[in-house]
């Protein structure tokens, strides 16, 4: 094998610093980023990597940052995204500017009312935020969500659709017992005016990464509908919300469901704990060894 | 490397030889380190004279052939290349019968193949591989799995002949799991761990038993690991982000 030493060009080593750091396991970004830092010994092409890669994958996790100024806690979504790196709390009607690369919020700035939805649609966001809250709160350990618009913003009152979409983000760091895990939900609720029904299209996906001297992940995705009447803002929020959790708490039942299938069913597909003799293989077996020849000699010729 | 071997256990477990390629372009220098620390999903040829498969690894590899198992010649031909001694193939040849029927016992199929060859030390090391496919369009019986694999790498370093002869074994599982149905989505597990074993043994109960019965209990011991231990811990991950229904009622509302 001729070793030719094609010396790669920094930008493919960015496009390769940038594969890593967004295949990073919820939470370990950082530590990837060290490790990446290590490998490439380009502080240049680092840089621009992470400046490229940090946005999208704080994104597509749905991060959590702390806003200054006892304004609580803002969700980095696409949904919230105002411009490269201000995002929208709809709860508080403010504006957090957001380092990527740190992963931290350095200001906050009170959202203009060009950036927030009518009265009409805020009281629908509102009243569900309020009931999704409730939920989250209850349900989820250490989970964080917004409601925002997605469309229709500008809609003055009945007679035109809206949508909202509702996010819920939960992930749980444990480096120290190097577990780590999330979990995230999108909601997109369509608020059909004409045939006054509330359609909701969800997206759940869970990921856990165990990695003391191996490394094992999971990676799970479900999608599901469902649809309820256009009611007023408190009876539509209470409605939406209940649907959620009905669904969310189905999905948690299937996942326990597929784990405990695991070690006699779908494992067993992989690698038996036992063969069907219910014994350990007779190794030492000297006469049913001729014996194992003659069978896997009539295997071979199978195979 | 030290790095590197960080990223390697980080990124997705299916990504593995796509993060194996990309550390190999950015290190060039360190490659036959990477090579031999990081194990890759097997591959596997068909012998040309039995058309019997045998999988592919750096122990039967001679630049850009392989020997198989079966024939034990190289595919494609290859001129001056090292083979076993003759009494080092017949083990060699002993092994991959015995090791098949095994396989067969605990894999319901799968590809197996054992390469042999003497070390400096006047000892040998052998080399068992495992691969299986264990999806509903594979070799999987009942049907579960949208995609699953199962590779196993075991290499014994057989210490110099006496009464009581050294085995050392290190064992690599890659595994990765599927399953995808309306209900409950797609869920996927995927990982690979790598444990060690020495032992000294009576050579008067022969070298097969020895080492088959070494690689048995690893890989019982790595199975009931993936599944009780990190698979488990995966699946606690998942009751601590969002705890089960049953556990919620008995909180206490907030006054």
């Amino acid at each position: 094998m001729a070793e030719e030493e094609t010396e790669l060009s920094d930008k493919q080593k960015k496009e390769i610093a940038k594969w890593f750091l967004l295949n990073a396991p919820a939470g370990e970004i950082q530590y990837v980023a060290k490790d990446l830092k290590s490998v490439l010994n380009n502080d240049d092409v680092y840089d621009e990597a992470a400046s490229e890669a940090f946005p999208v994958y704080n994104k597509s996790h749905m991060i959590c940052l702390e806003m200054p100024g006892r304004f609580g806690d803002v969700l980095v979504t696409s949904y919230g995204e105002l411009q490269g790196n201000e995002y929208l709390d709809p709860k508080t009607a403010q504006v957090a500017i957001v380092d990527h690369v740190k992963q931290v919020c350095t200001e906050v700035r009170p959202a203009s009312d060009e950036e927030l939805p009518t009265p009409y649609v805020e009281e629908y966001r509102c009243a569900l935020e309020a009931e999704m809250l409730k939920y989250v709160g209850e349900a989820y350990p250490k989970g964080s969500c917004s409601v925002y618009c997605i469309n229709g913003k500008d809609v003055e009152g009945p007679g035109y659709d809206f949508e909202l979409v509702a996010v819920i983000s939960a992930a749980r760091l444990s480096p120290q017992n190097f577990c780590t895990g999330s979990w995230q939900s999108i909601w997109k609720i369509e608020c059909k005016d004409d045939i006054q029904v509330l359609e909701l299209k969800g997206k759940l996906q869970v990921g856990a990464h165990y990695f003391e001297e191996g490394n094992v992940q999971l990676d799970a995705k479900h999608e599901c509908r469902d649809s309820t009447m256009f009611q007023s803002p408190d009876d539509s929020a209470i409605a939406i919300a209940s649907l959620i959790r009905h669904h969310e708490t189905e999905y948690l039942a299937s996942l326990e469901a597929s784990y405990l299938n695991l070690p006699d069913a779908t494992f067993k597909d992989l690698r038996r704990k036992l063969p069907v003799t219910r014994t350990l293989f007779p190794w030492h077996s000297t006469s049913q060894f001729s014996l194992t020849r003659e069978i896997s000699k009539e295997l071979g010729i199978g195979k | 490397m030290e790095a590197a071997m960080g990223l390697m256990r980080r990124m997705p477990p299916r990504h593995s030889e796509t993060a194996l390629s990309a550390l190999l372009s950015l290190l060039p220098h360190n490659s036959s380190d990477l090579l031999s620390q990081v194990d890759l999903p097997l591959q596997v040829l068909s012998d040309d004279d039995s058309g019997k498969r045998f999988i592919l690894c750096e122990y039967n590899r001679d630049a850009d052939s392989y020997r198989s198992p079966w024939s034990n010649k190289y595919h494609p031909r290859l001129e001056d290349a090292p083979y076993p001694s003759s009494k080092l193939r017949q083990l060699e040849i002993e092994a991959n019968d015995i090791f098949t029927v095994y396989c067969d016992q605990y894999y319901e199929g799968g590809i197996s193949s054992v390469y042999m060859w003497e070390d400096d030390n006047e000892g040998f090391v052998a080399c068992f591989l495992v691969k299986k496919d264990g999806s509903k369009t594979g070799q999987g019986r009942r049907g579960y799995l949208e995609e699953g694999t199962w590779d196993a790498i075991h290499v014994i370093e057989v210490g110099p002949e006496e009464e009581t002869t050294r085995y050392c074994l290190t064992s690599t599982v890659m595994l990765s799991l599927t399953t995808d149905d309306v209900s409950s989505g797609t869920f996927s597990l995927s990982g690979s761990i790598r444990r060690q074993m020495n032992m000294n043994l009576p050579v008067a109960d022969g070298h097969l038993c020895n080492m088959g019965k070494m690689i048995e209990e690893m890989e019982g011991k790595l199975r009931n690991s993936l599944d009780q231990v990190y698979f488990g811990k995966t699946r606690e991950m998942v009751c601590t982000l969002r705890p089960p229904s049953e556990v919620l009622p008995m909180r206490l509302p907030d006054s």
